[in-house]
């Protein structure tokens, strides 16, 4: 905006660094395939045609965990799995994020007991929780649009 | 009870010791637990008991003595009928001939019923944990163990709770 003021019309938009980033790290987040349980029929549906999360930049889901950036950690996680969702998460190139939809990831949901690991926040840092059992497809949009602001919000010494 | 399965239980009743029960048309045998190998040979060569399709254990304590009972279901495809096996086990890490080499799907059934309740089976080809993390001690579907769950925080015990949280010794 200044440069424009003093130079006149360059034909350039200027605008800020992070801005720039954060709006293509938004807009183009791919989830990876991640469902585990019931709630991963939510997912699924969600990202089929009616309520579509391709609008949100999501166009597919990638089963590897090297090409995702935003791994929706969708049902409950045994003790068996936990150390395998560590390993996938750890496998994701930065940026990454979480969404923890759902109870069972976010608290352990009903399943209070010693096979259950109580909240997913035991094994991967969560940026995101979607409450529902299952969170409607509209939820977890909702929780994707929350996710989208968070990131736009980010600072540049956040990631520099 | 079908005409098939009263001759199959009078002829091993024959040969060896079993307790029959029936209820509403299906038929339970107590059998002990050296006999259980040449039942199932003797129920699957000469009976047409071709398939298990059930292999599970329960545990009766401290009601029962003795404290675990492992279940049999065999079925037979060509008769269409079924018939259950029970056997009584006692002791903390008691001992049963496995049966993996008569119906080769107790494979599975077996390590299931090892991790859950703690019953070894010998001449079992891979006897390790199946659901369970294969570090993890203690066997959970027993009646004493505990439910390891987390106490839940509601409204009267919030602040207790909260102080016992890890994030309170920040």
């Amino acid at each position: 905006m200044g440069i424009e003021q003093k130079l006149g019309n360059m034909g350039a938009v200027t605008l800020r660094l992070e801005e720039a980033v954060n709006w293509a790290r938004t807009n183009a987040m791919w989830p990876m395939l991640f469902g585990l349980a019931c709630c991963a029929i939510e997912m699924m549906s969600a990202q089929a045609a009616s309520y579509d999360m391709s609008r949100f930049g999501m166009e597919l889901m990638r089963a590897s965990p090297r090409q995702s950036d935003l791994m929706i950690v969708a049902g409950r996680v045994s003790r068996k799995m936990a150390p395998v969702l560590r390993r996938l998460y750890d496998q994701m190139p930065d940026p990454k994020w979480v969404i923890a939809m759902g109870d069972c990831a976010s608290c352990g949901g009903v399943f209070n007991n010693y096979a259950i690991v109580q909240g997913v926040d035991e094994v991967v840092p969560v940026d995101v929780y979607v409450a529902g059992c299952p969170p409607r497809p509209e939820a977890l949009i909702h929780g994707i649009v929350t996710l989208h602001e968070k990131v736009r919000g980010e600072k540049i010494k956040d990631w520099a | 009870m079908n005409e098939h399965l009263q001759f199959v239980a009078a002829s091993l009743a024959g040969r060896f010791e079993i307790q029959l029960s029936e209820f509403r048309d299906q038929v339970s045998l107590l059998v002990q637990a050296q006999q259980i190998l040449p039942i199932c040979q003797a129920l699957r060569d000469e009976f047409e008991f071709n398939m298990l399709s059930a292999q599970t254990a329960v545990d009766y304590w401290p009601q029962e003595q003795p404290r675990f009972h492992i279940l049999y279901q065999l079925y037979s495809l060509a008769k269409n009928v079924r018939i259950g096996l029970r056997v009584p086990l006692d002791g903390n890490i008691p001992t049963l001939p496995s049966i993996e080499g008569i119906y080769p799907n107790a494979n599975w059934h077996e390590r299931e019923i090892w991790d859950m309740f703690g019953v070894r089976f010998e001449g079992h080809s891979d006897l390790r944990r199946i659901l369970m993390p294969y570090d993890w001690e203690g066997h959970p579907l027993r009646k004493d163990y505990p439910l390891g769950y987390e106490e839940v925080q509601f409204s009267f015990n919030y602040d207790e709770i909260d102080r016992r949280k890890p994030y309170m010794k920040e």
